[in-house]
C-alpha cells in the first residue's frame, strides 16, 4: 500500500498510476466514457468518503476496469477476410518488389550482393579449410585406437618430444605389453627410394613397416592382399606408383627392385591414401625385415637391443577395451629402465593419439603445445572477422537505404498494407539479395579454389554431398537475411503513415551511431591485418636477408643412395671437373641446408664436467669448404697437404663461443674418446631453421659418412647445360638410379615455406578486408551524399566552395577511420609483439609500420569518401534545388 | 426463444437508467444507487453490469454530454429499450402477482 499513499497528499488528484494505467490499458473504445466517468466518480468520492478512500476506489476501480492483456480489437471495416500475409500470390508479389527495388539502385545492390559474396567465399574458403584440418587423418577406420610412441624429456632446461625410438621399442611393447596392443608397428621414416621395374626407375617415397600394417591402416586393395606384407621379400604398391611402373599391366606377381639392390615381388596393390592424411607421402610398402636385414646397423640396432639408437618410429594400435592414458601410464619408464644413463633427461614415454598427430604436434621450449591448431584457430578467427565485415556493410547499405523508404512505407501503410505484409516484403528482400550472394559465392569459390588448394597446400574440393555443408551455409545465409533486413523490417514498419507522409517525421538524433560503430570495427579489423601482413613479410624478409656463410648459388646437391657412388669420390670428381660444367664436387652427411645429425660426447679441456654438450654433427670431405663457399675467420680449410688433417675438424664461431675457448685453432676436442684437432672456425653456416640461432657445429673429416653430393655449378655456363653433363656423368658411374637433383637455393627458400604461406594469406584476407570496408564506404558515403544534396545545393549557394563541400562530407568518415586507427595500433601491438615472440632472431615492431598501415588506411578511406564527396560537391545547386 | 432472464442487480441498473431517462450513464447510475438504496456498489459493477444489459439488448447507448467537470470527456448516455422495458414490466408483473397470492390476513399482520 505504500506506493498508494506515498505522496497522495500533496497531490490531490486520483494516483498518477493509476490514471497511467488507465490510459494505457483501457478496453479499446472506452477510453473517454471511462475516463470522464472516473474523473466525476473521484470528486464524488471524495465528497462523500474523504480524499483517502477515493484515493484507494479510485486505484481498485481502475484495476477492476483495465484488460492489460486484451488487443485492441479493430472491427473490419468490410467484410473481406483478412488478408494473410504467406499467401504464394503476395510472396510472388514480395520478390517483385524486391528485384524492381534492385535493379532500380544498381549500385547499391551489387555493392551490397558483392560485398557479401565476396565475404560469404572467404568464410567459405576458411571454412573448407577448417574442415579438411580437423579430419586429417579421419581416412583411416582405427583413426579412434591408432597413437604414435613418443618420447618426452628435458634437455637443458627445455622440453622436447620426439617420434624417434629405438629398434627394441617394437618388440618390447609386444612381448611385455602386448594385451595392451592390437598392433605393434615398427617403421622406418617415409623416405626417398629408387624403385626400379625393367627399364622404368623412379624415385618414390615409401616406408619399410612391419608386417601387420597393412590390417592396420586398413588399406584399401586394389589387387592382392593385406597379408601380401608378410612376405619378407614382398612390396605393396600404390594405385599410383602401380600404374606409373607397370601401366596397364597387372603388377601382383612381378619382381622388381628397391634401390637397385633389394629384389622383391609385388604382392599387393593400394588405393593412395588422400591427401589429408599423415601417410600420404607412401607411395609403397616393403617389409620391415627386408630393412632389417638389408641395413647393417638397422640389424645390429635390433639384435643387440641397442637402446640408445633413437632412430626409427614406433606405431601402435591399442587394444579396443585399453585407453591411450591407462596404456601411456604403464609404458611411461620403459624408456628410463633400459636405458638409465639418460636418467638426467627425465624422459618418458607415451602415446600420441592419431587425431593429436596433426594439429598438436609441436611444442615450445616450456613443453606448451604449438601446434598447427593455432593456425586453424588463427584463420577461424580471420574467416569469421571477413564474414562480420561483409555482414556489417550489408547492414549498413541496407538500413541506410531503408530511411530513404519511410515514405514508400508510409504509401504502402495508407493504402491498406498491414504491418505484417510490410515486414514480409522487407524480410523477402533482404533474403533474395543474401541468396543472390550466397550463390555468387559458390561460383567465386568454385573459381578461387585451384589457387587457394596450391597456396595452401591442399587439395580440397566443395562438399557437395555434405548435409552439413548445406545446412551451414543455408542456415548463414538466412540468418544474415534475417539480421540485415530486421532493421528496415521491424523498425520502419512502424512508423505511423500520418507522421511520414506529413514529413514530420525524423529519423533520431542517434540513428546513425549502430552505422557508424559498425565502421570502426570495420576499419580496426582491416587496419590490424594490414599491420599483421606488413609484419610477416618484414619477418621473412628479416630472415630471408640473413647472412648464411656460405654461397648457394649454383650450388646443386643429390643423394648417394646406392652403393656404386660410395666407391668412386675421385673418379667421379674429376670426370665432372673435367665437363667444365662443374667448379668443384664434395660429399657430405648433409646437404648446407639440413642439420640432421646431433650429438653429445664432447669434451675438451676447461669443459665443465655438468655439462650436457650437444652438437651439430657434420662429416664432410676435404673439398666440401671450396664447394659450398664456407669463410675462415681463424685457421685454414681442411687440406690434403697435411695428413694429420684426417682428424681434423673444422668449428663455427658458435661453437667456439659455446665451448668458450681462448684461442681455438690447434686445440685438441675428443669425440667418445676419439681425439680430433681444431684447424679452423668459419662463419656461422645456417642450416637449420633462419628464424633460429645458428646450432653449434663440428665439421669433420670423414668420407665413409657421405649422404650427399655437393656440386657447385660453373657460373658461366647455363644451369641446364650444365645439369645435362653432369647427368651423363652420373649416369655412367650410377646406372642404377635415375639422376634426382635439387637446388640448395630452392631448398632454402623452402625453409621459409610455411611462413610464406601464411604471409601470402594473410596478404590475401587483409586485401579482401579492405575492399570489403572500402565497398561498404562507398556505399555508405554516397547514401549520406545523396541524404545531403540539398544541404550541400544550399551550401553553394550561400558561397561554400567545392573545397568546403568535399571536406564536410570526408570529414566524418575520416574521424571514424581515425578511431579505428586508435584501436587497432595497440591491439596488432600486443597481437604482433607475441606472434614475434616465438622467433629467435625475428625483426622490430618498428613506429613506421604503424604509420603506413595508418596513412595507407586514411588514404584509402579518402579515395572512396571523396569519389562521391566530390561528385556530390560538383552538382549544380540549380539541379539539386530546383524541385522547391 | 427463451426469455433472457434479468438478474436482481441487472433489474435495479436498469430500473435506475429508466429512472433517469436523459441522464443515465456510469457515474450518475453509481451515484443514485448508492445514494437512493443506501446501497454501497461499486462503479466497475456498474460498469460491467451495464456492458451485459447491452449486450442482452435491454439498454442502448450513445456518446454525447461532454461536461467541464468530466475533463471534456464524452459520456455514454444509456436509454432503455423496448426488449428492456419488456423484460422490466414481466418483472413487475411477476412481483404483483405473487404479492397479490399472499393472504390479506398475512399481510395484516405484517402492519402493511
Amino acid at each position: 500500500m505504500g506506493y498508494l499513499t506515498n505522496g497522495g497528499e500533496n497531490h490531490p488528484g486520483p494516483p498518477r498510476w493509476a490514471e497511467w494505467l488507465l490510459s494505457r490499458f483501457t478496453p479499446h473504445g472506452m477510453e473517454d466514457e471511462l475516463q470522464g466517468d472516473l474523473q466525476e466518480m473521484f470528486a464524488y468520492w471524495v465528497k462523500t468518503a474523504g480524499l483517502r478512500v477515493a484515493r484507494r476506489r479510485y486505484a481498485v476501480a481502475v484495476l477492476r476496469l483495465i484488460r492489460p492483456f486484451s488487443r485492441p480489437v479493430t472491427r473490419p471495416v468490410h467484410d473481406d477476410p483478412q488478408p494473410f500475409p504467406f499467401h504464394p500470390a503476395m510472396i510472388r508479389n514480395y520478390l517483385k518488389i524486391a528485384f524492381r527495388n534492385l535493379v532500380k539502385n544498381g549500385v547499391y545492390s551489387s555493392i551490397n550482393i558483392g560485398g557479401l559474396a565476396l565475404g560469404m567465399a572467404v568464410a567459405m574458403l576458411i571454412g573448407l579449410w577448417m574442415y579438411d584440418e580437423l579430419t586429417f587423418d579421419r581416412y583411416f577406420r582405427n583413426y579412434d585406437r591408432i597413437a604414435k610412441v613418443m618420447q618426452t624429456g628435458n634437455f637443458n632446461g627445455e622440453v622436447f618430444h620426439g617420434s624417434y625410438n629405438p629398434a627394441p621399442m617394437g618388440p618390447e611393447l609386444r612381448t611385455k605389453y602386448g594385451d595392451n596392443f592390437t598392433h605393434v608397428i615398427m617403421s622406418s621414416w617415409t623416405d626417398d627410394h629408387i624403385l626400379a621395374f625393367g627399364d622404368k626407375k623412379f624415385t618414390r617415397t615409401g616406408n619399410y613397416l612391419s608386417a601387420d600394417a597393412p590390417e592396420m591402416l586398413t588399406l584399401k586393395m586394389l589387387g592382392g592382399t593385406r597379408a601380401g606384407l608378410k612376405d619378407p621379400a614382398s612390396i605393396l604398391l600404390s594405385k599410383s606408383v602401380a600404374d606409373a611402373l607397370f601401366g596397364t599391366t597387372d603388377p601382383v606377381g612381378k619382381m622388381m627392385k628397391i634401390d637397385n639392390k633389394l629384389d622383391v615381388k609385388v604382392t599387393g596393390v593400394y588405393e593412395d591414401f588422400p591427401y589429408n592424411t599423415e601417410f600420404r607421402e607412401m607411395k609403397f610398402i616393403a617389409p620391415w625385415d627386408l630393412y632389417v636385414s638389408s641395413e647393417n646397423w638397422v640389424r645390429e640396432a635390433q639384435d643387440k637391443v641397442e637402446w640408445g639408437n633413437n632412430s626409427w618410429q614406433v606405431l601402435v594400435q591399442i587394444a579396443p577395451n585399453a585407453t591411450f592414458d591407462a596404456v601411456s601410464d604403464k609404458i611411461r619408464d620403459i624408456r628410463l629402465k633400459h636405458s638409465p644413463e639418460v636418467a638426467f633427461l627425465k624422459p618418458k614415454v607415451y602415446l600420441q593419439p592419431m587425431r593429436a598427430w596433426h594439429l598438436y604436434t609441436g611444442w615450445d621450449k616450456a613443453g606448451k603445445v604449438e601446434g598447427r591448431i593455432q593456425y586453424v584457430w588463427l584463420f577461424g578467427i580471420i574467416g569469421v572477422f571477413v564474414l562480420l565485415l561483409a555482414c556489417i556493410n550489408f547492414m549498413n547499405l541496407s538500413t541506410a537505404r531503408s530511411e530513404k523508404r519511410a515514405k514508400e512505407v508510409g504509401i504502402r501503410k495508407a493504402v491498406g498494407s498491414q504491418r505484417s505484409q510490410l515486414i514480409s516484403q522487407f524480410f523477402s528482400e533482404s533474403l533474395l539479395v543474401v541468396g543472390f550472394a550466397f550463390g555468387l559465392s559458390i561460383l567465386l569459390v568454385l573459381l578461387t579454389l585451384p589457387v587457394f588448394n596450391e597456396v595452401a597446400d591442399k587439395r580440397i574440393g566443395i562438399l557437395w554431398s555434405n548435409p552439413v555443408f548445406w545446412l551451414g551455409c543455408i542456415g548463414f545465409s538466412v540468418l544474415t537475411g534475417l539480421i540485415a533486413g530486421s532493421y528496415p523490417a521491424l523498425y520502419l514498419s512502424s512508423f505511423q503513415a500520418v507522421k511520414v507522409l506529413k514529413g514530420t517525421f525524423r529519423v533520431g538524433r542517434f540513428a546513425s551511431l549502430p552505422r557508424q560503430v559498425l565502421v570502426v570495427v570495420q576499419f580496426t579489423v582491416s587496419v590490424t591485418l594490414i599491420i599483421g601482413t606488413i609484419i610477416v613479410f618484414r619477418q621473412i624478409e628479416h630472415a630471408k636477408n640473413r647472412p648464411v656463410g656460405y654461397e648457394r648459388s649454383g650450388l646443386v646437391t643429390v643423394a648417394m643412395n646406392t652403393p656404386e657412388l660410395h666407391q668412386h669420390y675421385n673418379a667421379l670428381r674429376s670426370e665432372l671437373i673435367r665437363t667444365g660444367a662443374v667448379i668443384d664436387m664434395a660429399t657430405s652427411s648433409a646437404p648446407a641446408t639440413d642439420l640432421n645429425s646431433q650429438n653429445s660426447g664432447f669434451d675438451w679441456v676447461g669443459k665443465d664436467p655438468n655439462f650436457k654438450e650437444n652438437f651439430g654433427t657434420i662429416a664432410v670431405s676435404h673439398d666440401f669448404g671450396k664447394t659450398v663457399g664456407w669463410q675462415f675467420v681463424q685457421g685454414r680449410d681442411l687440406s690434403r697437404q697435411f695428413a694429420g688433417d684426417s682428424s681434423g675438424v673444422v668449428l663455427n664461431e658458435t661453437a667456439v663461443r659455446y665451448m668458450g675457448l681462448k684461442e681455438p685453432v690447434g686445440k685438441q676436442i675428443k669425440w667418445n674418446g676419439r681425439p680430433f684437432r681444431i684447424v679452423g672456425v668459419i662463419r656461422d653456416m645456417l642450416m637449420d631453421s633462419p628464424f633460429e640461432p645458428v646450432t653449434q657445429t663440428v665439421y669433420m673429416l670423414d668420407y665413409g659418412w657421405a649422404n650427399v653430393i655437393n656440386i657447385k655449378l660453373n657460373p658461366a655456363r647455363s644451369a641446364g647445360e650444365s645439369l645435362a653433363k653432369i647427368e651423363t656423368v652420373f649416369r655412367k658411374f650410377n646406372p642404377g638410379s635415375p639422376f634426382d637433383y635439387r637446388f640448395t637455393e630452392q631448398e632454402y627458400a623452402s625453409k621459409f615455406a610455411s611462413e610464406e604461406r601464411i604471409a601470402r594469406l594473410a596478404s590475401g584476407f587483409a586485401m579482401l578486408a579492405i575492399l570489403i570496408s572500402c565497398l561498404g564506404l562507398f556505399g555508405l558515403a554516397s547514401f549520406v551524399a545523396e541524404q545531403r544534396t540539398k544541404e550541400i545545393g544550399v551550401r553553394k549557394v550561400l558561397g561554400a566552395s567545392v573545397a568546403n563541400v568535399w571536406v564536410l562530407l570526408s570529414r566524418d568518415f575520416v574521424i571514424l577511420v581515425i578511431i579505428a586507427l586508435g584501436i587497432a595500433t595497440p591491439l596488432a601491438w600486443y597481437l604482433l609483439g607475441n606472434w614475434l615472440q616465438k622467433y629467435t632472431y625475428h625483426t622490430e615492431l618498428s613506429w613506421w609500420i604503424f604509420a603506413v598501415s595508418g596513412a595507407g588506411a586514411l588514404l584509402v578511406t579518402l579515395l572512396t569518401v571523396s569519389f562521391q564527396s566530390i561528385k556530390a560537391a560538383l552538382i549544380n545547386p540549380v539541379k539539386s534545388l530546383r524541385s522547391e | 426463444m427463451k426469455r433472457a432472464f434479468l438478474g436482481e442487480l441487472e433489474e435495479i441498473v436498469l430500473l435506475t437508467v429508466a429512472a433517469l431517462q436523459e441522464s443515465a450513464y456510469c457515474a450518475s447510475i453509481t451515484q443514485t444507487i448508492e445514494q437512493q438504496m443506501a446501497r454501497s456498489i461499486s462503479f466497475p459493477t456498474v460498469h460491467t453490469t451495464l456492458q451485459r444489459l447491452e449486450e442482452k439488448g435491454f439498454v442502448s447507448s450513445r456518446m454525447g454530454g461532454a461536461t467541464a467537470e468530466r475533463g471534456g470527456r464524452q459520456k455514454r448516455l444509456f436509454t432503455v429499450t423496448a426488449a428492456g422495458q419488456r423484460a422490466l414490466i414481466d418483472s413487475r408483473q411477476v412481483r404483483s402477482q405473487l404479492w397479490e397470492q399472499i393472504p390479506t390476513q398475512v399481510l395484516q399482520l405484517w402492519g402493511i
